[in-house]
């Protein structure tokens, strides 16, 4: 068991193995995701019956409800990596810290603004300084705090350090997003789905919501897969295997574009 | 299907224009999400052939 563990700890340090894993699961990600967002949004635009209280503005939960949940859980997976890069020096586990955080900051940013749209029908207003909005803002500035400590400092092992002090020391926001509604009498309304209870909504109205959400993870995990990828190139130019792949490449480009007289040879 | 037709699916009840901004919006960030990494990674691989090319030399 604990072999077992320390052998997976090695591979995921390694990032040769990260790049030919992650290229073989990435058009799963990709196919899986796409099947299940098309499903659900199509399902909830279309079909699913509009809501009693708001009628078709609810149609809006279909991407913001997974857009919210996605955004605290990448920051949470931000500040895991963070902590595993600070103490058991995983680089690999630092290049993920990092380009998780300009994805979360574009994820929160759709769950802002789909909720503020969604506001203006439902409360009338845009934006209030609610305890959920306010604190998903915060969320937003945390992502974006990450990002401009990989910019400002010049030291890649500098800005790594604080760039996972900062997402960690930061996610104490997250249960307080969470429990905000609860905590606080606030226009939000309480979260609609829960793990531990069953959903408040109809079958034909819940059904679509957990297909895109579930796709819209596996796309999550597409997008870290392909940032991840171009980092590891970059880093690791210098090593064997990175520049028999760049060969490969080479060649392969120089057969298809390189050679038209070969190239038209073989059409015939 | 749950409108009797096209213009009242585009309508939604007067709701129409939110939620079709919010799926607009939507749309237009995952977009960028795909093809930002895509960009970039044909630049590096272009930026590190061109490297290797010279270190040939």
């Amino acid at each position: 068991m604990w072999q077992a563990l320390s052998r997976l700890y090695y591979k995921l340090g390694s990032p040769k193995w990260f790049y030919e894993i992650s290229g073989r699961w990435m058009p799963w990600f990709l196919i899986i995701g796409s099947v299940l967002m098309v499903l659900g949004i199509v399902w909830g635009l279309a079909f699913a019956p509009a809501d009693y209280l708001q009628g078709n503005s609810f149609r809006i939960i279909y991407i913001h409800v997974p857009a919210a949940m996605l955004s605290q859980s990448a920051y949470i997976i931000m500040a895991v990596a963070g902590l595993v890069g600070l103490v058991w020096k995983m680089k690999m586990s630092f290049i993920v810290a990092k380009v998780i955080a300009p994805i979360g900051a574009s994820v929160a940013i759709i769950a802002l603004v789909t909720g503020a749209i969604w506001g203006k029908p439902t409360w009338g207003t845009y934006w209030v300084w609610d305890a959920r909005l306010t604190s998903m803002l915060i969320l937003m500035f945390l992502y974006f705090g990450v990002i401009a400590i990989h910019n400002a400092i010049e030291s890649e092992e500098m800005a790594n350090k604080a760039a996972a002090v900062l997402a960690i020391v930061g996610s104490i926001n997250i249960p307080i997003i969470k429990y905000s509604v609860e905590w606080w009498n606030t226009l939000h309304q309480p979260a609609t789905i829960t793990l531990t209870s069953k959903p408040t909504m109809v079958p034909e109205m819940f059904i679509p919501l957990a297909l895109t959400i579930i796709g819209f993870y596996c796309w999550f995990g597409f997008w870290v897969f392909a940032r991840t990828r171009n980092e590891i190139l970059l880093r690791e130019h210098r090593t064997n295997w990175v520049k028999k792949l760049l060969i490969s490449k080479v060649t392969a480009n120089d057969s298809i574009v390189g050679d038209p007289e070969t190239n038209n040879r073989a059409g015939e | 299907m749950f409108f009797d037709s096209f213009s009242s699916f585009i309508q939604m009840g007067n709701h129409g224009i939110y939620v079709w901004l919010c799926y607009g919006f939507f749309s237009a960030i995952v977009a960028a999400n795909f093809i930002s990494p895509m960009i970039t990674r044909h630049k590096v691989i272009k930026d590190l052939e061109r490297q290797m090319r010279r270190e040939q030399k």
